[in-house]
């Protein structure tokens, strides 16, 4: 291995003479402590390095070893239920180490050595496979059966396999008879991180990620195996929306990366998801989930890993033919971090001080969700959702790091200080955000809820936009000059503002709305408005109409059980035709 | 350890609040230097960056009068460390920790890097004990929680620091005797501000449960760099290992910011947004983030940094990165300043993140969040319409809105406004609350749940008439 010293630090940065024979991206220890570093650029004997731990006390002179790999993460059972730092550390074992604050140089291994699993093979001597065809299962988690695949680029013939039965990580599985002699498999894989985890083919979107949240779900849908940003200032509910993603998307399995932000955060995720329960499965949420951790005060080198291995770690999942969805809060801590590191190499700086390769990193980054076609000859497919938190300096949305996001995200969730002032939450601006997979997710509602579901939607959002027309109006002239249908516009798109796009995230019921539930509110809305159009039309007043009862029934929709609604509905529609009715008789000469 | 520690009087370079040293051996990057001057005069510094033999060094008391001929440097070979013990109760530091209220010198019960250590998230227990702290704005809308890390944005010549300490004064866990300790950290502010803090300090007899960090408007700037952290360390062995509730307050943070800018341009570093480092974000967290609360251990650390938003821009970086990292933020509004409101807190962009886990049936009020949304709303919709009269005046309104406007106009004078020295409980600001949104028409309470309504809507209530006419 390579042996070098340390002849500069700066921060984060160290340079190292010596270094020849080095690779980028190498994984070098650092110093008496050794620390973990990473090689980020070289230059004949010299190599610049990322280290991923506090360099305090570090001196010219130290020793600066070679690793031989690349940066790479740990796969195998026992990734779930997880808390990482950056680097795949378990957070659980540090703190068993180091106590209650972190300390640098712990050297723990990401997954355990010692625990077995239980281990039931799918193939049998003689059996010809190829990368990616699943050798047996584990139970990993109440929910998720670990699939043990073939490493990539492996194949051949089996020559033995072990029995059903417990084993570790470490043990040997199987043995394959391959074109260079024999190869054993373990349950123990290893990946670089920087690189995407091949797959056969790359397909279109077409089912759509519910999160049960209406404006997600509903007006802005993201599609497995989709991407989308959600960039807001502080404070406007971001991390919010995360954990609500975390909690209720229809995923098998969720890769949550706290990037740059509060402890309290995952503290607060830690605490939460192995009580509640997963409404698909009935489990703890926490059987389903990896976290990594990298907080804001953590070393800042480690925030760009933690994005890498929180891609890798879903991207085994979704090998497996899982469904998988990736939240990153914040993708801008992890630009900032890039731009901290290019700073310290004195690079020559882009917009805003950020390196001219942050659009390129982003792309590649985004590049790796997808829905796939797996490696392995059954052809089962799994998906990669990614959704990235985007915290733009003063809520500015033409900052760098926004505009090269949603260059490259297909969903765009633009969250407004002016709303979360107000307590409108998710504060997502309806009129600003988009999905650039209506039309691919129609076909699945079309066929699994209604097919007026398009129809509604588009209905609903020209009435939004049309009440932001009349609002300007309303500002120059006052409510009461405008015409009683323009006033009964407003009112329908209050109620759609509301009673609809607001959900409470804290709300025992208003948390997770189901889609038919989504749909049958949003369709008596619509309802609601055509009856009161028409009844406007017959001269009826909009005063009159803005005083029914049933519109207070109607707000109230959202805290009604999943297993009610569908009577409530019923009841409301009724007593919505009396009271017309009512109002006809009373105004309508027949 | 080494004993005997070189002295080097290779200083090549002075440039701000920069030295360089070359020729230099052994030193280790953040250690801490001794400097003495050619007065005998003698600084502290911290090695900022190596390369070979050339030490780049931030001289914390500032680098006027240090030559390059005479200066002499050792390194320690240490990181900066504070002596702490619990002597320190009650003591007045300067902003590099040594004592300047004329009493001697603290004997140490241990000695802590200054830099701390970030806590492990899966040692930490989620906030959610409840402060009372008398105030309607906090207390009913943006609750504050033991644990916290919650600022109060501010502008120059609003009244920031009455409030701070009057929530100081205040601040309590229902049920519990026990008082915080607070820890106050001044950076840049001028002697009339600290003395405030001290002499509030002193009137309620509270000061014996302070310590003080002083680096006043004409202490050295760079000093600020190290004077959060003493307050932060100190604050940390009082909670952590002492056992005790701790409030820290910072104060301004905005003159710690502009020391960080003053030290990122001396090494001419590709400035971040409006020339404050591209660091700045990692560099505040390293401060905010040392506060909360840990499962295995009792005390906790609160934290509530004050700063001046420049030009009331809450855009600005300095406030914008902080609010990228609190829990929230209190901000006060020039404009209800101006119309002579106490506390002028701006309820809308105000936030406590941490305030639904720290209130409802248990710790407050059952109806506390419904309340608290409600007033919100009603209170965002009646400072709207108050900007529809300015154009189209009050003719054009509905009746409904008339009464948003009276509930909003109320709101800031029976709500927000209050004496300085008065500690409303929790029960009195949710009945200010209902009785303002009595105001409503009942059928646009849609925040609150029908039940409460029944429980606690004055019109409910027996006797409420009377006992609303009495105000
Ligand atoms: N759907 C929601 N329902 C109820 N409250 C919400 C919702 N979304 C956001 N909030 C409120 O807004 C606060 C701030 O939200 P959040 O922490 O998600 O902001 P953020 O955008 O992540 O901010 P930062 O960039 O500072 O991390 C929350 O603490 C909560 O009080
Ligand atoms: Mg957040």
């Amino acid at each position: 291995m390579v042996k070098g010293s340390i002849s500069k630090i700066a921060g984060p940065v160290i340079t190292a003479d010596g270094m020849k024979g080095s690779q980028m991206y190498e994984v070098v220890r650092v110093g008496d402590e050794r620390l973990i570093g990473e090689i980020i650029e070289l230059e004949e004997n010299r190599a610049v390095i990322q280290v991923y731990e506090e360099t305090v006390g570090m001196k010219p002179g130290g020793v600066v070893e070679g690793s031989g790999a690349a940066l790479s993460v740990e796969l195998g059972p026992g990734l779930l239920r997880m808390i990482y730092d950056g680097i795949q550390r378990p957070l659980e074992k540090i703190k068993e180490q180091t106590g209650d604050f972190i300390e640098r140089g712990v050297d723990v291994p990401s997954l355990s050595r010692t625990e077995k699993w239980s281990f039931t093979p799918v193939v049998k001597k003689g059996d010809k496979v190829e990368s990616g065809d699943i050798l047996g299962e584990v139970p990993e988690t109440e929910v998720i059966r670990h699939k043990v695949m073939v490493p990539p680029g492996v194949s051949g013939e089996v020559l033995s396999v072990a029995k059903s039965g417990d084993y570790t990580i470490e043990e040997m599985i199987v043995t394959l008879k391959t074109e260079s002699g024999k190869t054993e498999i373990s349950m123990l894989q290893k990946w670089p991180v920087r690189i995407g985890r091949p797959y056969k083919e790359k397909l279109d979107p077409t089912v759509p990620l519910l999160s049960g949240q209406r404006i997600f779900d509903t007006f802005f849908p993201l599609a497995k195996g989709g991407t989308a940003a959600i960039p807001g200032p502080f404070g406007a509910g971001k991390t919010v929306s995360q954990h609500q993603l975390a909690k209720w998307a229809d995923a098998d399995v969720i890769v949550y990366v706290g990037c740059g932000e509060r402890g309290n955060e995952m503290t607060e995720v830690l605490e939460e998801f192995p009580n509640l329960e997963d409404p698909k499965t009935g489990k703890p949420l926490m059987e389903r989930t990896v976290l990594i951790a990298n907080t804001s005060n953590m070393p800042v080198a480690a925030r760009d890993a933690s994005i890498y291995t929180g891609a890798t770690i879903a991207e085994y999942y979704r090998d497996m033919g899982y469904n998988v969805a990736l939240m990153a809060d914040s993708t801008s801590r992890w630009a900032e971090a890039m731009r901290e590191i290019s700073g310290r190499l004195e690079e020559m700086p882009g917009e805003e001080g950020y390196p001219a390769y942050l659009a390129s990193r982003l792309a590649e980054f985004y590049e790796r969700a997808g829905r796939v076609t797996a490696l392995g000859s059954d052809g089962r497919e799994g998906s990669l959702t990614m959704i990235g938190a985007v915290s733009p300096p003063g809520g500015d949305f033409s900052e760098p790091v926004t505009q090269n996001t949603l260059r490259i995200t297909k969903v765009f969730w633009a969250l407004d200080a002016s709303l979360a002032d107000r307590r409108h939450f998710p504060s997502i601006n309806w009129l600003r955000s988009y999905s650039l997979y209506m039309d691919a997710v129609e076909p699945w509602w079309s066929d699994e809820i209604s097919s007026m579901w398009r129809e509604l939607r588009d209905k609903s959002m020209a009435l939004l936009q049309k009440e932001s027309e009349l609002k300007e109006i309303v500002q120059l002239v006052g409510e009461d000059a405008l015409p009683d249908r323009e006033r009964l516009v407003l009112e329908a798109a209050r109620m759609i503002r509301e009673d609809f796009l607001q959900q409470n995230a804290f709300h025992e019921i208003d948390t997770y709305c189901s889609p038919k539930k989504q749909f049958e509110m949003l369709n008596l809305m619509i309802e609601f408005y055509n009856r009161a159009d028409d009844a406007v039309s017959r001269n009826i007043p909009a005063k009159d109409i803005t005083d029914l009862a049933t519109i207070g029934e109607i707000a109230r929709l959202k805290f009604v059980p999943e297993d009610e609604f569908e009577a409530k509905i019923v009841e409301i529609k009724k007593a919505l035709n009396e009271e017309i009715r009512s109002l006809v008789d009373k105004y309508v000469e027949r | 350890m080494a004993l005997q520690l070189k002295e080097y009087t290779s200083v090549t370079e002075v440039a701000g609040p920069l030295m360089i040293v070359e020729g230099v051996e052994g030193a280790g990057y953040g250690e801490l230097v001794d400097i003495r001057l050619s007065s005998d005069e003698k600084r502290r510094g911290q090695v900022l960056e190596i390369d070979g033999p050339r030490a780049v060094i931030q001289v914390f008391e500032g680098t006027k009068g240090i030559d390059t001929a005479r200066t002499r440097v050792r390194f320690t070979g240490d990181p900066i460390k504070l002596p702490v013990a619990r002597e320190m109760l009650g003591r007045i530091f300067d902003g590099t920790g040594q004592p300047i209220d004329k009493r001697p010198e603290i004997l140490p019960d241990a000695f802590r890097d200054i830099h701390g250590a970030p806590m492990n998230p899966t040692a930490r227990e989620f906030p959610r004990e409840f402060i009372q702290t008398g105030i309607s704005t906090i207390d009913g809308m943006n609750t504050l929680v033991r644990g916290q890390k919650l600022p109060i944005f501010s502008g120059s010549g609003l009244t920031h620091n009455e409030l701070a300490a009057q929530i100081a004064r205040q601040a309590k866990v229902l049920g519990e005797g026990e008082e915080f300790s607070v820890v106050f950290a001044a950076m840049g502010i001028t002697f009339e501000e600290a003395s405030f803090f001290m002499k509030d300090f002193e009137r309620t007899g509270a000061l014996e449960k302070v310590t003080a960090f002083l680096n006043l408007a004409n202490d050295p700037a760079i000093e600020r760099i190290i004077t959060p952290r003493l307050a932060l360390t100190t604050a940390e062995y009082f909670a952590f290992e002492l056992g005790m509730h701790v409030l820290v307050i910072l104060t301004d943070m905005t003159n710690y910011c502009e020391a960080l800018r003053e030290i990122a341009a001396a090494r001419s570093e590709v400035p971040g947004r409006r020339g404050y480092p591209g660091y700045m974000y990692t560099d505040l967290s390293t401060l905010y983030e040392r506060a909360g609360r840990m499962k295995d251990k009792p005390g906790t650390i609160t934290q509530m940094p004050i700063l001046s938003m420049p030009d009331d821009d809450i855009t600005h970086p300095i406030p914008d990165l902080t609010g990228y990292i609190t829990e929230g933020q209190f901000v006060l509004s020039r404009d209800l300043h101006r119309r002579g409101i106490y506390p002028p807190v701006d309820v809308l962009p105000s936030l406590s993140r941490l305030m639904k886990g720290g209130i409802g049936g248990e710790r407050t009020r059952d109806d506390h969040a419904n309340v608290s949304d409600q007033l919100y709303s009603a209170y965002a919709e009646g400072r709207d319409l108050r900007n529809l009269v300015a154009i189209v005046g009050e003719e054009a309104l509905t009746d409904r809105d008339k009464r948003f406007l009276e509930f909003s106009d109320r709101f800031e004078k029976e709500f927000v406004t209050q004496d300085r020295d008065e500690d409303r409980s929790i029960e009195r600001t949710l009945e200010i609350g209902w009785r303002l949104l009595s105001i409503l028409p009942e059928r646009d309470l849609k925040r609150i749940g029908a039940d409460y309504i029944k429980k606690y809507h004055p019109a409910y209530k027996e006797g409420a008439k009377e006992a609303s006419d009495k105000e």
